[in-house]
């Protein structure tokens, strides 16, 4: 390292959560002080701590580049996607803890079973009224037209990458364990909203029921902390919106030409 | 005991290939059961970060020939031609049941699918959902299979071993990350589709789960590794991370040029307009590290780069096609490409090579089956084009879930006894390893050091020194690989073990590919070697196959090219 690169080297203060449930009886905090490099995302100063540091350190992490979702933690008391933040714009001292309103498995890894019960529980698939006819249609015609506006309607809600920051932000979620949350109502209303789908009903009665997603307040959290510009905010009010229509209607316009 | 459970078939992934795989199967039979395991949830796969497109015929003005001759030109001659031709007119119905299946493709105003231009290819024949291809194909996929309760998933569970009874494979040792337990998952047939290997080498697109696990439990339990030796350098990759930026950026008509501004690539004979930019990736990837050699490079703080200009395509069309580069590019170099070139330089990206599989997706293990990146079907041959590989999952991950399906009913169980015994052996295995102390070797260190042998031996040019030296130094990484010292012996989510079991793979992928490299004395495609600098069908229009060998260095064969429709010929562009 040159000496010019030397001196811009600082050093941070990074504290973790611990918690190992062979061996700690709650949660507990370790300091570690590591020289951070200008370019750096919080997650390159973790897995530094892993490599050099401490290899006992429990974080999940994979693409690095902001779209597998796994790398979302509280830093600083904020929900927050480690490995597309950059470390130097924080204070010397950075805490950093696993998402809130999750059961930890260990360290900064917490535990998405609920998510993924909630997230089978909107049918984020294409629902036919007619599934024979539909794959018989394949045969024949192959792809649905969709236009470039019918996609628009869809296509920002399609763009979860399941980082559950919203969970973390969520007075809700902190609070109702059955409100399926943010990102489970925005997938639920992408497929709602996709022509090619006739499964309103079934995910309209889903919402209004068991889902809850009456039980939204529209705190926004959700929307603000979004690395994806989701906006689930958006999509529950929305969905809100349409159960109710659904419900008063009793039917829904058809869709889904081919 | 360890705890057993079974299913009709097993497959270990859940990335494109994984998945689509065990669709196919779930669909097929409604009364199969289908396991399927994999170390991350599978939405977290590194399908997801696949960013430019997936190529199957779709246009009026192109046709399955077109697609299968562009994919055997750039395969330098060495893909298996009755595989290209299967796999061009597999694609465009695989590519169509996506769409039903919910994927948001791009349109065209009139509702039908775009396409879009990519290197090698000679008409636009990239299907794409903007620049998250891999992202919206990933997440389509898995909320797909979804509907079918016949997939028993098992995520974050990493398997460990392959179980073989009688020559046979006959299910998975599986390690629960969350708990630490192993578990035996036995099923009359195995798919493997683990993914790729980038992980081998310090500068690659590839995340960090992509360390060949899946090449490295086939080559142990004696199914060859194929064309190891051909690496694909991906040209634009962000200089310190690696991040791609993906071809789509050239197919849209976006330049390259040096430290002077020039176009070089227009010198290099590619072809005129935005069709210079438009070669196929090893040979731009030449290119641009030419242009370093002499002297054109741009200097930065981690060597040097070439620039990737997209300002005169206009903020309306990155939008509209190229969002995602742009908030890389703003995230990772601080760049806005709308008003600046982002800096970029050939990167790790891909493996041609992997799992010797036919073009049933078959191996030499009877009911072993592998697809996606992690199998050599020789579709890709010496260099794959971008855009196929996507296709390549879903065509071959289909046809391995199928045939997979298929072996399953003809054949009767394993012994549970037997298998589990195995198994156990492998809780046993990993319980000592767990905190172990064989030595003072610290993981991330042998990594890195792996990292800096492969990437001084194996880069877009080798010489035959080099390789030899690289030959040696894996010896001596695979000596420190038994001298690690472990320091976290808890059981639950313990991703030291995990990294350990993944150096080991790492190490084994790496002997393979630089033991088959310095043996291949000609250059063609990626693997160019400046001691011989042409290539020599004469002599090597042959596949490698890699042989594990306990103890020793792995032994090279060759294996005859499927040949027959395209007779080779210089590849020119
Ligand atoms: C940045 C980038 C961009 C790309 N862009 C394109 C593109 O535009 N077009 C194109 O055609 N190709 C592209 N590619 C290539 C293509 O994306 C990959 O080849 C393809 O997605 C690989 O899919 P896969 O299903 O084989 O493996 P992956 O998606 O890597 O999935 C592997 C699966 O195996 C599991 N697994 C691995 N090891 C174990 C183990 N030991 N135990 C249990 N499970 C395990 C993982 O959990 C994962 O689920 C790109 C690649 C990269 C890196
Ligand atoms: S590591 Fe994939 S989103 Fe951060």
């Amino acid at each position: 390292m040159s000496a010019a690169a030397e001196q811009k080297q600082k050093i941070k203060t990074i504290v973790i959560t611990r918690f190992d449930p062979d061996k700690d009886d709650g949660r507990r905090t370790e300091e570690y002080q590591v020289p951070v490099d200008e370019d750096w995302k919080v997650l390159d100063a973790i897995n530094y701590i892993k490599d050099e540091l401490d290899p006992s350190v429990s974080h999940r992490w994979s693409c690095r580049m902001a779209v597998c979702g796994s790398c979302g933690m509280m830093v600083n008391g904020e929900p927050t996607l480690t490995c597309k933040t950059a470390l130097k714009d924080y204070p010397d001292r950075v805490e950093i803890e696993p998402l809130a309103n999750f059961p930890v498995v260990r360290d900064l890894v917490v535990d998405l079973d609920g998510f993924m019960d909630k997230f089978k529980k909107v049918k984020p698939w294409i629902v036919r009224a007619k599934e024979e006819a539909a794959k018989e249609d394949f045969n024949e015609k192959g792809t649905y037209s969709q236009s470039p506006e019918q996609l628009a309607t869809f296509k920002q809600f399609s763009m979860c990458i399941n980082c559950m920051l919203c969970y973390s932000a969520c007075p809700v979620v902190a609070n109702e364990p059955e409100f399926l949350g943010p990102a489970a109502i925005a997938l639920g209303h992408r497929y709602n909203l996709d022509s090619r789908d006739e499964g309103n009903d079934e995910r309209n009665d889903i919402f209004r029921d068991e889902g809850t997603v009456f039980s939204c307040s529209f705190a926004n959290e959700c929307s603000e902390v979004c690395p994806k510009k989701v906006d689930p905010a958006g999509a529950v009010n929305q969905a809100k919106f349409g159960a109710v229509i659904d419900w008063a209607k009793g039917f829904v316009v058809p869709r889904g030409g081919k | 005991m360890i705890e057993v459970s079974l299913h009709d078939i097993v497959i270990v992934g859940g990335g494109a290939a994984g998945l689509r795989a065990a669709i196919a199967a779930a669909e097929a039979d409604p009364s199969a059961s289908i396991g399927l395991v994999s170390k991350v949830y599978p939405m977290r796969s590194h399908t997801v970060s696949a960013e430019g497109g997936a190529a199957a015929v779709a246009r009026d003005d192109d046709n399955l020939e077109m697609h299968g001759y562009d994919t055997v030109k750039g395969s330098d001659f060495l893909g298996d031609q009755n595989v290209i031709e299967y796999f061009v007119e597999e694609a465009p119905k695989e590519l169509a049941l996506l769409e039903n299946w919910g994927c948001p493709w791009s349109r065209n105003e009139d509702g039908t699918v775009a396409t879009r231009a990519f290197g090698g290819m000679t008409v636009k024949r990239t299907w794409y959902a903007a620049d998250k291809v891999g992202f919206h194909m990933l997440h389509s996929l898995f909320q797909h299979s979804m509907r079918f309760d016949n997939i028993v998933r098992y995520d974050e569970f990493f398997v460990t071993k392959l179980l073989i009874e009688d020559g046979r494979a006959c299910g998975v040792a599986s390690l629960d990350i969350r708990t630490g337990e192993m578990k035996a998952i036995l099923g009359r047939a195995v798919v493997i589709a683990s993914g790729g290997a980038g992980k081998v080498f310090p500068f690659t697109t590839n995340g960090m789960i992509k360390t060949g696990d899946g090449m490295s439990l086939a080559y142990r339990a004696g199914v060859a590794l194929k064309d190891m030796e051909f690496v694909q350098y991906h040209p634009t990759g962000l200089p310190g991370t690696g991040i791609l930026i993906t071809e789509a950026t050239r197919g849209e008509g976006g330049y390259l040029r040096n430290s002077e501004g020039a176009r070089f690539l227009v010198e290099y004979d590619y072809g005129v307009g935005t069709k210079a930019e438009l070669g196929p990736r090893d040979m731009i990837s030449r290119a641009i590290i030419q242009e370093f050699e002499a002297g054109r490079g741009v200097p930065d703080r981690f060597g040097e780069h070439a620039n990737l200009d997209l300002t005169h395509l206009g903020e309306e069309k990155i939008m509209a096609r190229l969002p995602f580069v742009r908030e890389l590019a703003k995230t990772y170099v601080g760049v806005d490409p709308v008003y600046e070139p982002i800096p970029i330089r050939p990167v790790v990206h891909y493996m041609m090579g992997g799992i010797d599989t036919d073009i049933t997706a078959g191996t030499s293990i009877p009911g072993l089956y592998a697809a996606g990146e992690v199998a050599c079907a020789s579709l890709n041959g010496a260099n794959r084009l971008g855009s196929n590989s996507l296709t390549e999952c879903l065509v071959f991950g289909a046809s391995a879930g199928l045939n997979a399906l298929k072996f399953s009913k003809d054949t009767g169980d394993g012994n549970e006894a037997q298998l589990t015994a195995q198994a156990q052996e492998e809780e046993a295995r990993i319980e000592a390893l767990r905190g172990s102390k064989n030595g003072e070797e610290r993981i991330s260190h042998v990594r890195r050091d792996l990292n800096t042998a492969m990437e001084e031996g194996c880069g877009v040019y080798r010489k035959q020194d080099t390789m030899q030296a690289c030959v040696e130094a894996v010896d001596q990484i695979k000596a420190r690989v038994s001298q690690l010292e472990l320091e976290d012996s808890s059981k639950v989510f313990n991703t030291e073990v995990i990294a350990a079991l993944e150096l080991v793979a790492m190490v084994d992928v790496a002997e393979a590919l630089v033991n088959s490299a310095v043996l291949r004395k000609e250059s063609r495609g990626a693997h160019t070697c400046r001691d011989f600098p042409t290539r020599d069908d004469q002599n090597y229009l042959h596949h490698s196959v890699a042989y594990y060998q306990p103890g020793a260095r792995p032994r090279i064969d060759k294996k005859e090219v499927a040949l027959g429709h395209w007779e080779p010929e210089e590849r020119k562009y």
